[in-house]
């Protein structure tokens, strides 16, 4: 599911950037820059933390860019492969909860029934200050 | 990262110096963790007059502002928009949650009938189009609330389109003086709720509360057809009687059921529009106005010393009256919209395209709904002006105070006053009263019967106007005096009494 969202987000993402520089340009050259690895890095939080990771993820770009030899003209796009399918309207009844201690146990910290979690976001830390990412 | 960030702020000559806890987010959400603290000495802004047209210094041009709205009301359902667990306001934490909201892998989303047929409701009642098929799409933030790493949400295709929403301001000094305005409905869609974070300063964490998160929201997004926080808080309350008419949402602003969002810019008239800002963490009736009008002033203020407008987001501080910049290193959020995968369209019906032999559980049907919908806020003034012949803004104000209209109801249908009489009496003496004292109508020591019974005394000359307004007065005092007093006159029309006699009797008694 991550690969997925990264190469959905890295498609449209590269698609605008496309229109204003040339060397982010993976199509020609195959490459993915620091930059855009940096920026995928913030918003999904998966680590490309060798050389191996950038170039299987170039790979993955590479497999999906074989749709455009496909000619789409005037077919609308297929947004869900369950769009035959119905979709299930439930009830409007309480059928579940009241299983917080069994939730909670799954916490690495408690306090009095709360999830604890850091205060706000941490940023990541820049390309040049980058550590191996530790987990909290 | 609890690192104080220290900001500035000035406005004209006055400065003020705020710190602010780092607990910015991405996304929505009331920055429950923003909290300003002065430092001692310093002085604070001054409270902002309201002002509907920006006037600028001499010999500059006008400025016009505009604002848009988003709008968040929670659903008023039994249980959450894609699971089973229970939608309830105040519950030990954690303990109305379900596996799914907790985001625990292999849960998947099952979607509340009743969720989208308040959707349906809400659209037809604000005159939108019901889109027949929609879409659900997932908006992807990290935040410690929102524990799936995304929100399901209607981007692309939400459930209802273009509508509008008629509301009233006043024009004018006089209460008679006003006019009826409307604002274009943008979309209507439904999404979830986050949970709640508690920010705990002194320990350096955030506690967090999922018993908020999965709750239906219908947000409602209104075009930037409005120009200033009156008219903002006035399309906002006429939603809210919407909403609340429907039965769709609660609406109650301090409860966290409604919650407003607002994009605002200024420019002058004729030119392009100005960078717009957005404005969080407006949760209360009351400053929702004050906030607005803050940001069109600080706004204007700014472009009129050169400077310019930070397309950025900020929160209110009720305290000092201003908004603040809310910290977001991120820069602009990229929320990576995706269709949710695990959720085939919504397809939506009316009678004419209803398949044959379905089952009624698994259909909505447009037109039923329509044939349903309860009775709206416009409406219900229209035929209270037609049958007791009272003005406009009479029936706005009765519909505006809670509980008010039913208590107008009450009393009309226990005396033999004239409605007009009784119009009067509820909207001036009744409700100046209940103003004066600071109570709620629910909270009322006079009951309705015993105004009806005081208003059919005054019809019958029993008493006199003034001595009933004395018995209102005697309120203030003595909570039961009202049903002694009732008593008192009531035996002494029966015996035929004089009128100064029963004011002497009246007198006697609110001097005891």
């Amino acid at each position: 599911m991550w690969a997925r969202a990264v190469k959905l987000g890295l498609r449209s993402w590269v698609g605008w950037r496309r229109g204003f520089t040339s060397k982010a340009d993976p199509q020609r050259s195959g490459r993915v820059t620091a930059e855009v690895i940096e920026h995928l890095e913030r918003l999904a939080l998966v680590d490309f933390g060798s050389q191996e990771a950038v170039a299987r993820l170039e790979k993955a770009i590479a497999f999906a860019d074989r749709l455009r030899a496909v000619d789409t003209d005037g077919v609308e796009p297929m947004e869900s492969v369950l769009e035959d399918r119905c979709l299930y309207l439930r009830s409007d009844n309480v059928v579940e909860g009241n299983c917080a201690e069994e939730l909670l146990q799954n916490a690495h910290r408690v306090v009095e029934e709360y999830f604890v979690a850091p205060p706000g976001n941490i940023s990541l830390p820049k390309q040049d200050e980058q550590e191996p990412f530790s987990h909290i | 990262m609890a690192a104080l960030v220290v900001r500035l702020s000035c406005l004209g000559k006055r400065w003020v110096l705020a710190c602010i806890d780092g607990g910015s987010r991405h996304g929505r959400g009331a920055a429950i963790g923003l909290t300003s603290r002065r430092k001692r000495g310093q002085s604070s802004v001054a409270q902002q007059p309201l002002i509907a047209v920006q006037k600028s210094r001499k010999g500059e041009r006008e400025w016009a502002a505009v604002v848009g709205l988003e709008i968040h009301a929670q659903i008023s359902s039994n249980s959450k928009l894609f699971s089973g667990s229970q939608v309830h306001f105040a519950a030990p934490p954690n303990s109305l949650v379900s596996f799914f909201d907790a985001s625990l892998p292999g849960t998947l989303p099952v979607l509340n009938r009743r969720c989208v047929e308040a959707a349906v409701m809400t659209g037809l009642a604000l005159n939108c189009r019901i889109n027949k098929k929609s879409l659900f799409d997932r908006k992807h933030y990290f935040y410690a609330d929102l524990p799936a790493g995304y929100q399901i949400t209607q981007q692309r295709l939400p459930i209802a389109v273009n509508g509008c929403l008629a509301y009233s301001v006043s024009v004018g000094k006089k209460p008679s003086q006003v006019s009826t305005r409307t604002v274009r409905i943008k979309q209507i869609q439904l999404e979830q709720d986050s949970g709640k974070s508690l920010h705990d300063e002194p320990r350096s964490q955030t506690l967090i509360d999922l018993n908020r998160a999965g709750v239906g929201l219908l947000e409602v997004v209104l075009e930037p057809d409005m120009s200033c926080g009156e008219e903002a808080a006035s399309a906002v309350r006429e939603l809210q009687l919407i909403l609340q008419a429907l039965g769709t949402s609660q609406a109650n602003m301090a409860e966290g059921q409604l919650r407003v969002d607002a994009n605002i810019s200024v420019h002058h008239p004729g030119e392009p529009l100005g960078v717009r800002t957005e404005v969080k963490n407006l949760n209360s009736a009351r400053f929702l106005a004050k906030a607005i009008d803050f940001e069109i002033k600080r706004q204007i203020h700014e472009l009129e010393n050169g400077r310019k407008i930070l397309n950025e987001t900020r929160s209110f501080d009720d305290k000092l009256g201003c908004t603040m910049p809310m910290r977001d290193k991120e820069g602009k959020q990229d929320y990576r919209f995706m269709p949710e995968p695990n959720l085939p369209p919504l397809l939506l019906y009316d009678t004419a395209s209803l398949p044959p032999g379905a089952d009624p559980q698994q259909v909505i049907n447009i037109d039923w709904i329509r044939e349903r919908l309860p009775e709206l806020p416009g409406k219900t003034r229209e035929k209270l002006i037609q049958q007791y012949g009272m003005l406009p803004e009479h029936s706005f104000t009765l519909l505006n105070e809670v509980g008010l209209l039913e208590f107008f109801q009450n009393v009309i249908k226990e005396t033999r006053a004239e409605p007009k009489k009784v119009t009067s009496w509820v909207l001036n003496i009744f409700l100046g009263f209940l103003k004066q004292q600071n109570l709620a109508v629910n909270e009322s020591p006079v009951t309705p019967s015993a105004l009806a019974e005081l208003l059919n005394l005054l019809d019958r000359k029993a008493i006199s106007s003034s001595a009933a307004r004395q018995v209102m007065d005697m309120k203030r005092g003595n909570p039961r005096a009202i049903n002694k007093l009732i008593g008192l006159v009531r035996k002494a029309t029966l015996s035929r009494a004089d009128p100064t006699v029963i004011k002497e009797i009246l007198e006697r008694k609110l001097s005891s």
